[in-house]
């Protein structure tokens, strides 16, 4: 099954490849991982996607806990939460296209932030669900290329994660 | 006044009250050594490679419940000391690693004798650092110390750049830390206890299960308190041997692969299973999908939660300090009225007894060829039982386990998470360091001896008496053992020809050495060896080619499927 495991971890050079290694080296799934620092300078907040059994998923946060620059670790999937993310899409719209390819943007709450004499780079949010479905309805011919920054998430209402 | 990392870095150690460091010089270390030679509370233990530095700092950790310092230059002397990091992190070994790294200015450009020593050893340490800035050094040092000794001990390695070695700030050792994403748990949650300790008076047919995390943390005495308490069965992984006493009446033997029947039967069959800083690894119980066949109660008593319900559900997880979760269990079951069901209890014992009545130890004591576990019998009865025993890794390690009762902790020294052959003589110089009056023993066979046979030049330079038990059979005797069950007896590369004369060798390192090769010669060389109390001596007994290791659980197996002697 599919979880969002976010991290809160000292922002140290080295850190990040703590985590991954450790997925690396115990076999577990990155679908997709994300990190920047958050409004403490001190930590970084990663978010991983992963799949797994429930048995699997406790394993990765008890390893993930292990890890001495880890602070806090929380999988976002044991209660009501959100997720987005971002992709700027660079499309292929020719002069009959273009009006298409606006639509299409505005149908998905897309906005193009870069144009040029045949192209449109799109910025979109949201579950990466609604990310495939647009590439689908563009149809892949027209896509010149994607950048996705993988999912972040939070959860819903009081929780909060934070020293 | 400012001082030199080099300095700083010796001040730490003293500050921290380091004996010994077991290590070997170059380039980038070059300063450290400097400030080294110009103090002498910090002893330097030059050993001849650095594998050996590793494994005698962890050798002197075992034995002395200090952490084990080593240190290393760059590039091939971090990547030599590799294997011996990696053989503490998998017993979980508290060790503080010091490596050289070239000057700061230099990394990434792939400098003469560089390596990334953090990216290579971060899967195989606890934590790791490197330190940029002098002014880090310091409490890089005491964060050292502290994450390698407490929570699940483990080793922790620190590489400074030769630049930082001469850069100078002031100096100021911590007295305390504090890291705020790090926090090992101590106290175990008194509802778990209580859950405990009822899964306990209602067992019928109980087992105690404890692993090298009662060594680690100390905790043999209140281990002990509790089986005796209980009147339970108990059972010690191979690294768990001494944290209960071999020679105890509730004592059942080593589980796992080459655990006694009357282990692995009773582990099997049990209804209620204590396992305390124990981790269920592949070679203690086999297939989990077998020992999940028999319905048992699991409480799991751990410092390190990720150990819990890894490979093995449990129902009752306990995290916390061994001893002081034991402590509470006893004072909880002592203040309670309940006890075992008598009746229960002595039904369970008969029956343990009854699979006792296998003999699985035994083996052929009228043979005219040396057998490698009377050596052992032997070894037991002169040491009294008293010594500290190291080995390397195979046939001759499980032999040590079985045959040699070990009553206290801390006096069984082998790799048994990464099983590193080449092991035991440098753990046995830490170990004979650290118990300067102590019988140390070397239990080792003729393969796993060579892969770090520089170390006899390094027992001379100390003047380290340590005993070598050689078992030599000509053959890596463990994988030998694997072809003739599993590979249809073809010995692919498991027999070694041109082995040296090792009477010869040990003469020419300046030590004693005895070739054995008749059984009746085994007491006599071992009451000889142990005799010369000032000098190493190196006993090659020449025993039988064909023995194996009995009883055995081949690999995937579940933990009752059995190899016995007889059956074959």
């Amino acid at each position: 099954m599919r979880h969002i495991i976010s991290i809160l971890l000292e922002n140290e050079a080295g850190a990040l490849s703590r985590v991954s290694g450790l997925f690396s080296a115990r076999g577990y799934n990155i679908e997709s991982l994300t990190v920047a620092p958050t409004e403490d300078e001190s930590l970084s907040r990663m978010t991983i996607v992963t799949s797994g059994s429930g048995d699997v998923i406790e394993q990765i946060t008890k390893q993930l806990n292990k890890l001495v620059e880890v602070v806090k670790v929380v999988d976002l999937f044991e209660a009501p939460h959100i997720e987005r993310e971002l992709m700027l899409i660079k499309v292929r719209a020719t002069a009959k296209d273009r009006d298409d390819m606006k639509r299409m943007s505005d149908i998905f709450r897309g906005r193009i932030i870069d144009v040029s004499e045949d192209t449109y780079t799109i910025e979109l949010t949201g579950t990466g669900h609604k990310l495939d479905a647009f590439i689908e309805a563009l149809g892949r011919s027209v896509i010149l290329e994607t950048a996705r920054t993988g999912a972040c998430g939070i959860s819903r209402g009081q929780r909060v994660l934070r020293i | 006044m400012e001082l030199s990392g080099a300095e700083i870095l010796i001040k730490c150690l003293q500050a921290e009250k380091v004996e010994y460091v077991f290590g070997y010089p170059g380039g980038a270390v070059l300063f450290i050594y400097d400030e080294l030679f110009k103090q002498n509370k910090v002893k330097h233990v030059l050993v001849r490679h650095e594998q050996g530095a590793t494994h005698a700092a962890d050798g002197y950790s075992r034995s002395s419940r200090k952490v084990g310092v080593a240190l290393v230059t760059s590039g091939p002397g971090v990547t030599n000391a590799v294997t011996g990091i990696a053989t503490a992190y998998m017993d979980s070994i508290p060790m503080v690693i010091i490596s050289g790294q070239v000057p700061t200015h230099a990394i990434g450009l792939d400098a003469f004798q560089e390596c990334d020593a953090v990216g290579i050893t971060r899967p195989c340490v606890k934590h790791n650092f490197l330190v940029k800035d002098v002014k880090d050094l310091a409490l890089t040092i005491k964060k050292a110390f502290y994450l390698a000794s407490t929570g699940r001990p483990g080793p922790v390695l620190v590489d400074i750049p030769k630049d930082v070695t001469t850069d100078k700030c002031k100096f100021e050792y911590p007295e305390t830390i504090s890291m705020r994403s790090y926090n090992p748990v101590v106290k175990g949650h008194s509802g778990q206890i209580k859950k405990a300790a009822q899964l306990l008076i209602e067992a019928q047919r109980p087992m105690i299960y404890a692993g090298g995390g009662v060594i680690l943390s100390d905790a043999a005495p209140q281990l002990t308190k509790l089986v005796r308490m209980l009147g339970f069965p108990c059972t010690n992984t191979l690294m768990g041997l001494g944290g209960f006493p071999a020679t105890d009446k509730h004592f059942v033997g080593m589980l796992g692969m080459h655990g006694t029947y009357e282990a692995n039967m009773a582990m099997q069959n049990c209804d209620v299973l204590v396992a305390i800083g124990a981790r269920f690894d592949d070679r203690v119980i086999g297939d989990p999908a077998h020992f999940g066949q028999v319905p048992r109660k699991i409480i799991h008593i751990d410092i390190d939660p990720s150990s819990i319900s890894k490979r093995v559900r449990v129902d009752v997880p306990i995290v916390g300090h061994v001893p002081d979760v034991l402590d509470d269990l006893i004072k909880l079951i002592d203040a309670g009225k309940q006890r075992p069901d008598a009746k229960a209890l002595g039904a369970w014992w008969e029956q343990i007894k009854q699979w006792k009545t296998k003999d699985c130890l035994r083996y052929d004591r009228k043979s005219k060829i040396i057998k490698p576990q009377f050596v052992l019998e032997k070894l037991y009865e002169i040491t009294k039982g008293d010594a500290i025993v190291t080995s390397d890794v195979g046939q001759h390690q499980m032999w040590a386990a079985q045959f040699y009762k070990f009553d206290k902790p801390r006096r069984w020294i082998n790799s048994g998470g990464l099983g590193t052959m080449g092991f035991g003589l440098p753990a046995a110089m830490g170990a004979q360091l650290a118990n300067p009056g102590a019988s140390v023993v070397c239990v080792t066979g003729e393969a796993s001896f060579q892969m770090c046979i520089q170390e006899l030049s390094t027992c001379k330079q100390y003047r380290l008496p340590i005993k070598i038990i050689n078992l030599n059979n000509r053959y890596m005797g463990m994988v030998r053992q694997w072809q003739q069950f599993f590979h249809g007896n073809r010995y692919s590369e498991s027999y070694m020809d041109a082995l040296p004369d090792f009477v010869k060798l040990a003469e020419s390192y300046g030590h004693v050495g005895i070739s054995i090769e008749k059984p009746a010669d085994v007491e006599p060389a071992l009451k000889e060896a142990f005799k010369r109390t000032e000098e190493l001596v190196f006993m090659d007994f020449i025993t039988d080619q064909t023995e194996n290791v009995y009883p055995m659980v081949g690999g995937g197996k579940g933990l009752t499927e059995m190899i016995l002697a007889e059956e074959l």
